[in-house]
């Protein structure tokens, strides 16, 4: 049986942040109660930010090597990546309608993400174009590294470059959301929660893998 | 020997250009006819805001086409005799230097004429040439790498479009903040970190163009 671990860790780390996500205080500021979204918007990002991570090694080892399995986990690690991409923004959506009284604001941060979002979305659509194998990971894993680059760019450089916004962390804003200015109450649930998105995406990685495993096994036998 | 081999390139480029002038008269007809359309479209005075953003939707799109074509142009055996005489970095930087003179002068070009049927609308002229430069450095450089990624999918235009547009948007969306401000007064102050922006967009682009290229260079 292969290690199991982490997963059980990452599903009762999540367990505990949705639990003492709502009990934990969290500070008294304009945005009150809705502050607990942190736990889960914040951490679907870092999340996503992880997955896309792997994708970004893999494609390195790919152009290393050439071996046909790390492009496998580079693709799903980015659909993996856009899933919590998509959760992110949904859940960010929500936050706005509070805070903001409207889903979608015009923010640099915002407007990075949602171009990100587009550019692996573009990732995809370049994989699908392409049919000769060996090319299309090739070619996959080039724009790969080049959009995690500029992922990286418009997401969380230009925002903190482009001047003040709504959005937490632009400019030079310092609110309570990084978890440098934290309240201590609230870490104690952040960390957590963090470490649990990220090893929920990592299981929910390992499990499309080895779906396309067995997929690319069972027609290799009935071929 | 990379400066040599660069420079060679580039005029290989050019003399290949003027001998059969295709992209250049295609992409110069496609940009009056663009700008024709936006002067018959609006009748009045526009207000600043729609000509900077006209404008530069419609130096995007002479981009995208002008540039596309530069990976497709040259059949694959000659490519691949390139590839036995030229190192792949010469090459790709030989194309984006190619692709920013092309683009400074029809972004040159397209001023020229939009000054001509839309009015000029621009105060501060020095802020408003440097805009267009960076501007053509950044789009040159992006759409330089997305065609030669492009070309080794499937031959459409559609793919190129739709691998570029994301990257380009930050891009646009800054050259546009800086371009409204040559509009409105002649100040420079605050405009600095645009332009870092701007500068750094371009130096991360071309430097990931300086490593990648190789890769795809192979086949």
């Amino acid at each position: 049986m292969k290690k199991f671990w982490w997963k059980i860790l990452g599903g009762l780390l999540l367990l505990y942040a949705v639990i003492f996500g709502f009990i934990v205080d969290v500070p008294d500021t304009m945005i009150q109660q809705t502050m607990r979204n942190l736990f889960y918007h914040v951490g679907m990002w870092f999340g996503m930010f992880a997955m896309l991570f792997v994708g970004f090694i893999y494609s390195l080892r790919y152009l290393r090597k050439f071996d046909e399995r790390e492009d496998v986990v580079a693709v799903e690690a980015v659909n993996v990546g856009m899933m919590f991409g998509f959760l992110g923004i949904f859940t960010g959506m929500i936050w706005a309608s509070f805070t903001w009284g409207t889903p979608w604001v015009k923010d640099p941060k915002l407007n990075g993400a949602a171009v990100g979002l587009f550019i692996y979305l573009a990732y995809l659509i370049l994989r699908g174009s392409i049919e000769d194998i060996h090319k299309r990971a090739k070619v996959s894993a080039v724009y790969n590294i080049f959009a995690f680059i500029l992922w990286i760019v418009f997401v969380l450089i230009l925002p903190r470059v482009s001047g003040a916004g709504l959005h937490p962390a632009t400019g030079n804003d310092v609110t309570p959301v990084l978890p440098m200015h934290m309240d201590s109450s609230m870490r104690t649930v952040f960390y957590p929660a963090m470490i649990g998105w990220i090893l929920l995406g990592c299981w929910i990685l390992q499990l499309r893998i080895r779906i396309r495993r067995i997929k690319a096994t069972v027609n290799e036998l009935l071929t | 020997m990379l400066g040599k081999e660069i420079k060679f390139l580039v005029g290989k480029e050019i003399k290949l250009e003027l001998k059969q002038k295709y992209v250049i008269n295609g992409i110069l007809l496609y940009l009056v006819s663009t700008i024709f359309v936006t002067y018959l479209a609006f009748e009045d005075v526009i207000s600043v805001e729609t000509w900077n953003s006209l404008f530069w939707i419609i130096l995007l799109f002479v981009a995208v086409n002008g540039i596309s074509k530069s990976f497709a142009q040259e059949s694959p055996a000659r490519h691949l005799y390139y590839y036995t005489l030229a190192s792949p970095q010469s090459i790709v930087l030989s194309k984006i230097l190619y692709n920013l003179m092309l683009m400074a002068i029809l972004s040159i070009l397209a001023f020229l004429f939009f000054m001509l049927l839309m009015g000029n609308k621009v105060i501060n002229m020095p802020l408003f040439i440097l805009a267009l430069l960076l501007g053509s450095l950044g789009l040159s450089s992006i759409l330089t790498m997305v065609a030669a990624i492009a070309s080794r999918a499937s031959q459409n235009f559609s793919l190129m479009a739709i691998l570029s547009f994301p990257i380009v948007l930050p891009l646009l969306a800054t050259l546009m903040k800086v371009s409204s401000t040559a509009l409105i007064n002649l100040e420079w102050a605050g405009n600095a970190g645009f332009i870092v922006i701007l500068l750094t967009i371009n130096v991360a682009v071309i430097m990931l163009a300086y490593l990648l290229f190789p890769y795809l260079w192979r086949d």
